[in-house]
Parts: C-alpha cells; sequence; structure tokens
C-alpha cells in the first residue's frame, strides 16, 4: 500500500477516535458511555500539555506521560503526530484540499510555497512557554487538542446528541463555535494555515524534528529538473524541492509520491538539496515572545486569582486554589462535556483574562445542583487542574471524616426576594432540596398577620366564623397555611383555616357547646411561615437549592465562593 | 443572447429590442404580482396575540379497576423486611396481581426517582420493589411494562444511582425518561392550580394500568412524602412554585390521576431529614407494605408509620374532601398479614 494511503486512514482513524471520545465522555454504564473508554488519551499524547504544566508544576500528571512517547518519537521520526495523527491537523488538510479541488499545478505549488512568517509559531510557542513557566498555563487556548476537544464538546455535539444526553447549554458557546470556523476556514488562504503559522504544539515537534535522525530529503546531489510537483502537495510548505526546513515538515509524505523520479527519499541522510532545521527566528520575533515575562506578572498584579475575585466564581468540586488550578487547566472541556448536571460551563471573563474557557460553575443553566456521589469532573481531568475524588473524599466520610466535605461554596439567602422572607408566602423548596443530612438549610416559624387582615370584625360561634369585612381573594385562605387568631383570647392560639365560603371560615377546633351564643370578637388572619436559614457549617455549595428556587429570575438563594474548599482565603468560619 | 438580437438593435447600442423590454416588463410583472399576493395573503394587521392557549388535557386519566367493588380487597398491610415477599403476599390477599392487570396490557410503574442517590438511602423507590412489581406484572401477562418518572436531578443519573434502571433492565421493563416531546399541558377542570400546566402525559400513550410505588418519607414543608406527591414527578416546567399551596396542588394531583394500585414501601422509612436525606441515620426500618386501590387511604396508612397524625399532614384530608379516597383507610378493611 502507498504510503500516503496509510497516512490518511491513520488521519481518519484517529478524527473518529477524536469524535468517538467525545462522545462517550459522558458518566453511565451502556456501551457508548464512559466506562474505561481512554477518552483523555489523544489529549495526553499531544505533548505540549504535558511540557506547559511541566513548566508551570514541576511534574507530569497522571497520563501526560504519553506526551513524552510522542516527544520520543518526534526527536526520531519528526513530526508524525501532525502528519499522521492530529484530528485538528487532518480536518485541516482536508478542507485545505477541498478548496483547491481543481486548481493547476502552478496554483498548488505558489501556496505551498514557504514563507517566512511561518516562524511566528515559534515565538508563540516561546511566548506561552514562558507564561507556563511564570505560573499560567495558556496552551489550551490554541493547542489544536484542546482547541478541538473544546469545539467538539461544547459547540458541535450539543447541536447533534441531544436525543442521546438530552439538551445541553454552554455559555457564549457562539465564541467557541465562531473560532473553530476561522480555524477551518483559514484554510482558504493556505492549506494547513492554522498548522503551519500558528499551532504551538506543531512549533514544539518543529524544535524537535529539526535534529531528527530520519528525514525527507533529495536523494542526488544537482539539479532535478525543478519540476516542483513534489511541493504541489506540500502540507507543510517545507521547501523539498530546495533547501529543505526538517522542522516545517509535518510528514504529510505528498513529496515522496509525486516526486516523477523518485528522487525524494525519508532516510537517515542530509537531504542533498541541502537541509536546514528551522526557519529563520528573528531578534525581533523572540523580543516579542519575550513579552511573556511581563504578561504573567501583570496578570497576577491584576488580583483576579486571588481573594478580591468575582464572589460569583465557582469551580467544580475538588478543583485546586485559583492560581494553582490556573497553572493545570487547559480548557479542553471534558469537565463541561462530562457533567451530568450541565452546570459545569466555560468562563468568559468571570475568571479573568487569563481564566478564558475554564470551567465555572453555573447553577443557572444546568438541569440540577452538583449532585453529591457525582465524581465525574475530576475523574475526566487530564491535567488534576479538579483533582479526582473520590465519593467518601467529596462528601467527607470515613477517613475524610475530619476534612469534611468538599464544598464548592456557601449559599447566601437573599431575604429581599425570596418568598417566605419577602413576600409572606410559604416555600422552602430549598429546604427541601437539600441533600445534606443534616440539612444545610434550617428554618424559624414566623406567623404574619396578612396584607389587610388584621383586627377583622367578626362573629365567632365555635369553629365557625362570620367576618365582617372582605377577606383577601388573592390567597387560598384553606390551604392549611392560613390561620385565625383571636385577639381578645389569645390563649385558644392560632387556629388552622380549613373551610371557607365568601365571608364564612371553618376553623379547626371544638365545635361550639349547644345553646351558646355567637361572640362578637376581632381576629387576626395570620399566615405561617416557615423561613429559611442557612447554615454555613453545613453548606457545601452544591447548588441543590439555588437551582431548585421558585424564584426564577436572579434565584432567592444564591452560591457564592466564600468557605469554598479550595481556598484559605475563601475560609469564612473560624 | 447577442446572436438572438435583432441587426437593428445591434446597430443601435443602447437601444431596446422589443423582445429584451418584453422580457423585463415581465419580470417586473412577475414580482409585483409575487410581492402583492404576498402581502393580501400574509398581512397581519393586529400583531400576535398575546398567548393564543393551547390544547390542554383534562387529566392524566382514571386507570382504577372501576369493577372492583365493595370495601373488601381494597388494601392490605404486610409486615416484614424482604420487599419482593411482603409485595407478593399483599397483592396475594387482595386477589393476585392478576385481579388488576390483564394479559396484554400495558402498565406503567411511577417510581420515585427524585435524587440522584443509592437505594440504602431510601429517598427513591427501591429498585427491589420496582424488580419484583415488574416481574409481577409480567407474570399477570402484562406485554409491556414502562417506569417513569420526572426527577429532580439529572434524570439519567437518577435512574442510574438509584439502581432503577438496572432493576427495570434485569426485569425487562423499559425506562422513559422525560423528554420535551412527552409533555403536554393539563387544566385540571375542578382545578385552581393545575390550569396549562406541562404534564408528562406522553408517558401514558397506549398504556392502561398505572401503579404507583412510593416511598415513605419526611418533608417539612407537605408533612409527608407518600403516594400523592409521588404524583407530583408527572409535573414539568418550574413546578416548585406550587410549594406556595403544597397541599392544595397535592389535592389536585389526587384528582389528576386515579392509579390502579398504590405500593406504599414502609419496610424502611425515612424519618427525618427529608425528602432527600442523605444518610442513614435519617431512616428508621418500619417493617411495612401498604397495597391499596386507594391513594389517599395509601397516605393515611404512611402517616401513621410516620407516626404523624393526619391534622400534620392536611393534604391527606384535603384530598378526600376533593373525593380522591378515604382518610379513614379502616373504612376500607385492610387485611393485616405478616410476610414469612
Amino acid at each position: 500500500m502507498r504510503i500516503v494511503i496509510v497516512r490518511r486512514l491513520s488521519q481518519i482513524f484517529f478524527f473518529l477516535l477524536l469524535l468517538w471520545f467525545a462522545v462517550v465522555a459522558t458518566p453511565g454504564t451502556a456501551w457508548w458511555q464512559w466506562r474505561g473508554w481512554p477518552i483523555n488519551w489523544l489529549l495526553e499524547l499531544a505533548p505540549l500539555t504535558a511540557v506547559a504544566t511541566f513548566l508551570a508544576t514541576g511534574t507530569f500528571y497522571g497520563n501526560l506521560l504519553w506526551g513524552l512517547v510522542a516527544i520520543v518519537l518526534t526527536a526520531i521520526l519528526g513530526r508524525f503526530f501532525c502528519g499522521f495523527v492530529c484530528p485538528l491537523g487532518a480536518m485541516n488538510q482536508f478542507l485545505g484540499w477541498l478548496a483547491r479541488r481543481g486548481q493547476p499545478t502552478l496554483e498548488r505549488v505558489a501556496a505551498n510555497r514557504f514563507t517566512p512568517s511561518q516562524s511566528f509559531k515559534y515565538y508563540f510557542l516561546i511566548f506561552l512557554l514562558i507564561l507556563a513557566a511564570l505560573g499560567t498555563v495558556q496552551t489550551g487556548l490554541i493547542d489544536p487538542l484542546p482547541l478541538i476537544y473544546r469545539s467538539v464538546n461544547l459547540a458541535i455535539l450539543p447541536l447533534v446528541d441531544s436525543s442521546l444526553h438530552g439538551q445541553r447549554l454552554y455559555a457564549s458557546v457562539w465564541l467557541l463555535g465562531v473560532i473553530f470556523l476561522m480555524v477551518a476556514s483559514l484554510n482558504l488562504l493556505r492549506p494547513r494555515f492554522f498548522c503551519r503559522y500558528l499551532c504551538p504544539l506543531g512549533a514544539l515537534f518543529g524544535l524537535l524534528a529539526a535534529l531528527s535522525p530520519w528525514r525527507l530529503g533529495k536523494q542526488k546531489a544537482g539539479k532535478c529538473g525543478d519540476c516542483r510537483l513534489c511541493e504541489e502537495f506540500c502540507e507543510g510548505a517545507c521547501r523539498p524541492s530546495e533547501e529543505i526546513i526538517l522542522g516545517e515538515c509535518v510528514l504529510c509524505l505528498n513529496c515522496l509520491d509525486r516526486c516523477p523520479t523518485g528522487r525524494i527519499t525519508f532516510a537517515g541522510r542530509p537531504s542533498a538539496a541541502g537541509e536546514k532545521g528551522l526557519p529563520d527566528l528573528s531578534r525581533r520575533g523572540l523580543i516579542l515572545a519575550g513579552s511573556g515575562l511581563l504578561l504573567a506578572p501583570w496578570w497576577i498584579r491584576g488580583g483576579l486569582s486571588g481573594d478580591r475575585r468575582d464572589p460569583l466564581l465557582l469551580r467544580p468540586p475538588g478543583a485546586l486554589a485559583e492560581d494553582l488550578f490556573l497553572a493545570r487547566c487547559i480548557r479542553c472541556g471534558q469537565c463541561m462535556r462530562v457533567c451530568p448536571a450541565n452546570i459545569i460551563q466555560p468562563a468568559l471573563l468571570a475568571a479573568g483574562l487569563q481564566g478564558l474557557w475554564s470551567p465555572v460553575i453555573n447553577y443557572g443553566l444546568g438541569r440540577s445542583g452538583c449532585q453529591p456521589t457525582c465524581i465525574a469532573c475530576g475523574h475526566v481531568c487530564p491535567t488534576a487542574a479538579i483533582r479526582p475524588l473520590s465519593v467518601a473524599e467529596k462528601l467527607g466520610l470515613a477517613e475524610f471524616a475530619e476534612a469534611g466535605p468538599v464544598r464548592i461554596g456557601t449559599a447566601f439567602i437573599d431575604r429581599g426576594r425570596c418568598l417566605p422572607w419577602a413576600m409572606d408566602r410559604p416555600c422552602l423548596v430549598c429546604q427541601e432540596v437539600c441533600p445534606v443530612s443534616p440539612k444545610a438549610l434550617f428554618l424559624r416559624l414566623a406567623f404574619e398577620i396578612i396584607r389587610d387582615g388584621e383586627s377583622l370584625p367578626a362573629w365567632m360561634f365555635g369553629r365557625e366564623i362570620e367576618v365582617e369585612a372582605p377577606l383577601p381573594t388573592e390567597v387560598n385562605l384553606t390551604s392549611g397555611d392560613y390561620f385565625v387568631g383571636i385577639l381578645a383570647q389569645p390563649e385558644l392560639g392560632l387556629r388552622r383555616i380549613k373551610r371557607r365560603s365568601e365571608n364564612r371560615l371553618v376553623v379547626e377546633g371544638p365545635p361550639a357547646p349547644s345553646g351558646m351564643p355567637a361572640e362578637r370578637v376581632e381576629i387576626d388572619i395570620v399566615v405561617k411561615l416557615e423561613r429559611p436559614h442557612v447554615d454555613p457549617s453545613r453548606c457545601i455549595g452544591c447548588g441543590m437549592c439555588e437551582r431548585e428556587c421558585p424564584v426564577t429570575g436572579e434565584r432567592a438563594i444564591r452560591v457564592f465562593r466564600e468557605n469554598e474548599s479550595r481556598s484559605q482565603s475563601g475560609r469564612l468560619l473560624v | 443572447m447577442h446572436q438572438t438580437q435583432p441587426k437593428e438593435a445591434a446597430h443601435q447600442p443602447g437601444a431596446l429590442s422589443r423582445r429584451d423590454f418584453l422580457r423585463r416588463l415581465g419580470y417586473a410583472a412577475a414580482v409585483t404580482a409575487a410581492a402583492g399576493g404576498l402581502g393580501f395573503f400574509f398581512h397581519d394587521a393586529h400583531g400576535p396575540r398575546v398567548l393564543s392557549p393551547q390544547k390542554a388535557l383534562a387529566g392524566l386519566g382514571d386507570y382504577a379497576r372501576s369493577d372492583l367493588t365493595g370495601p373488601a380487597g381494597k388494601m392490605a398491610i404486610v409486615e416484614g423486611l424482604d420487599r419482593g415477599a411482603t409485595v407478593t403476599r399483599g397483592l396475594e390477599a387482595l386477589g393476585g396481581l392478576q385481579a388488576f392487570i390483564q394479559a396484554g396490557d400495558r402498565v406503567l410503574l411511577k417510581v420515585n426517582a427524585a435524587f440522584a442517590t443509592p437505594p440504602a438511602l431510601g429517598a427513591t423507590t427501591h429498585p427491589e420493589l420496582l424488580a419484583a412489581v415488574a416481574r409481577l406484572c409480567f407474570q399477570a401477562g402484562a406485554a409491556q411494562v414502562l417506569v417513569t418518572d420526572n426527577p429532580i436531578n439529572d434524570p439519567s443519573t437518577c435512574f442510574r444511582v438509584t439502581g432503577l434502571e438496572a432493576a427495570a433492565r434485569q426485569v425487562g421493563a423499559q425506562v422513559l425518561l422525560p423528554r420535551p416531546a412527552l409533555f403536554q399541558p393539563v387544566s385540571l377542570p375542578t382545578g385552581r392550580l393545575l390550569q396549562q400546566w406541562p404534564t408528562m402525559a406522553g408517558v401514558f400513550a397506549g398504556v392502561n394500568k398505572v401503579i404507583l410505588l412510593s416511598p415513605v418519607k419526611d418533608h417539612q414543608r407537605a408533612g409527608a412524602s407518600l403516594t400523592l406527591k409521588n404524583i407530583y414527578g408527572f409535573l414539568g416546567g418550574r413546578r416548585n412554585i406550587f410549594h406556595q399551596d403544597i397541599n392544595g396542588i397535592i389535592t389536585e394531583l389526587a384528582l389528576l390521576l386515579k392509579p390502579t394500585l398504590c405500593i406504599l414501601d414502609g419496610t424502611v422509612a425515612m424519618v427525618t431529614n427529608g425528602p432527600t436525606g442523605g444518610s442513614l441515620s435519617d431512616l428508621k426500618e418500619t417493617g411495612l407494605m401498604v397495597i391499596t386501590t386507594d391513594p389517599v387511604a395509601a397516605d393515611a396508612v404512611g402517616a401513621e408509620i410516620l407516626g404523624r397524625s393526619l391534622a400534620e399532614i392536611p393534604y391527606i384530608q384535603m384530598a378526600a374532601a376533593a373525593g380522591a379516597g378515604v382518610a379513614d383507610y379502616k373504612q376500607l378493611q385492610p387485611v393485616l398479614l405478616r410476610a414469612q
């Protein structure tokens, strides 16, 4: 089989593998759900994540070691990942080919001419690695694997798989979609535009491939006729017809296939037409890349990862403290995809520009609060920005009893919006759905005289009361929550209203003894309110209360980051 | 086109040939006619009307066996801890499940799957009970057994974590998760709250028997979460607003649906911290299984299991007053049994 056919099959395979991993990234036991599928494998194999988080944290977390495998293979063979594995590269290559069907050879050759701007991606890589070394990992914004995972997880699949997973909503997904479309349409300018000019992962591979022992090159010295057919489909624009630039070769191997005289080979010797490792890197470009030395400190001076950050910035359970979190998160969107409650959302600016698309919890958008026994997000996180918790650790059971449950934040009641606090209406949904035992929401009883229900003149005959004033019609006095208090006879207490017809009320209590006359009394009509209070020592910030609060616009109970487990500075209680 | 032009036109640049002019005139006339037609047929002089009401159902249906008359054989209360044994024994006392389910019936089992908590925490219908009842339905000849609920937490997680999905699959019953197409508005004719309210009416398509499988749970706002509260799980929309009138809404739920059978599982009752629980210390072994055709009577027994008076759970008497059943369950002459 021709090698380019093998390459195409490999690209199709890895592209489908990416889609499959994205589809199965949903908790469940069916064969198409996440039950041991290595859904992060492609993310882990692309070594930029491993390199950047190593610079930021000093370690290679878990399966990120796969990145070292890719590094070693690249140092031996060249950019096999770009040519054979990368799903975004495959997509770019396919679109670039599609856009140029039927073009004459000369135009194709021109589109694949090497341009010095291809150096840009190296500056970009250096810039991103400087940021990482200074503690803020931003590679995921543009690294092709997080980029395509994020785009597929949040923008593409939710459009097509609502029958499998229910409707999924993601905040500001339009921006992710537009960026994905932009990456795709850049192929109209040049084939594999993203790979050639922007891709920092490609640059990293380029640095390794520049010195690889096996490489492409011309077999014989001298002029070969200058037909340039080798460059007709050259995906990397690496100039195989002249002095080849090894770091730019993506190993598409089209030149091997195209050369009419078979002069181009993949071998362990230098190209007879000359070779060089990398495109020229200018001093100006390197200085630009060095601006990262300023940018990261500026971000830190902005203070958004400290105590003054957005009080509504909630991270998934198990997330590290904000600065450690930003040293790992690559915004791949895996946690957002896997969350069965759909509450993990891509941040726009809630976490500052340095936290763009990092996971934040939004109880307003999802389907449920954070479900107590669910630990999916930490287990899917490829970099441990969200630590993999056990159920016992999340709930604070067994050996974690002393540490207590993992808290996302604390719920605060907005007494100006809460029905029983502000509007004299019984409710208590928040207390009902609180999953903590004993409940973090407790209540205090209050009996309030309803509007226009004070000191009403009435005739009372045992448990029947004829009120001589208009009774309110807008509340259901017989709902079991309304009581009558007789002002002159407080010893009777409050008597629940059982029935009503027009102005006659029947309340609970003994019937009138026979022969007793009706009494002239004044009554209050009282509503029994159970008003919720939060016990911050019990609240875990799961947001069940916020999610289910019937005050739908701005919920009357909302979770803020106070008391979150992940930061000492957020501690609320002593 | 140039070839077809008459010679004179070709000699006079800028002049219009007759044919070209007529073609352009025809084009303009077609656009005029189309614009006029669109305007004539689609003009809306009044703007949209305010929320044109959708066609609403009057309820979710009456699945009670009306041919079972007289008080006898309407309620069995079985002591025991093995759910399979107690529910089988209780049903035998009422003439067996075949007294309610006939060959070819399509049975809907409404479970309480409200929360994504494991069965041991007792916040949801126990999967053993579901498996036992579904199996008995098939033994009685049911053609299909459906299991449904519209939970509070994420539906698929709820059915998985509660063990209900696995139990259903094990015996061949089919789980119906809520999805938008299943919801239709209901306006209960005697209802004050349930007007134009989305309910999961779609799960009743083709169904002719309905069995409610409910746990016995504490509930601060309502007093208790039992059989009638289980019907809440057929509601969609922001149903939480009804907590302002919890007794009123449960009374209307009692009228929304008349089940064939109610099975109230008091094997273990959640006595505190309901209806979510979350700890084994919220549970108490009460060892009773209640099987009855009367949901109100079932809840009256449930109140007793929780050690509460009817005054503490107003909706039971309100539902009885509305005609949904009897609050004094002893009128049904319950059969009291003990499972071996």
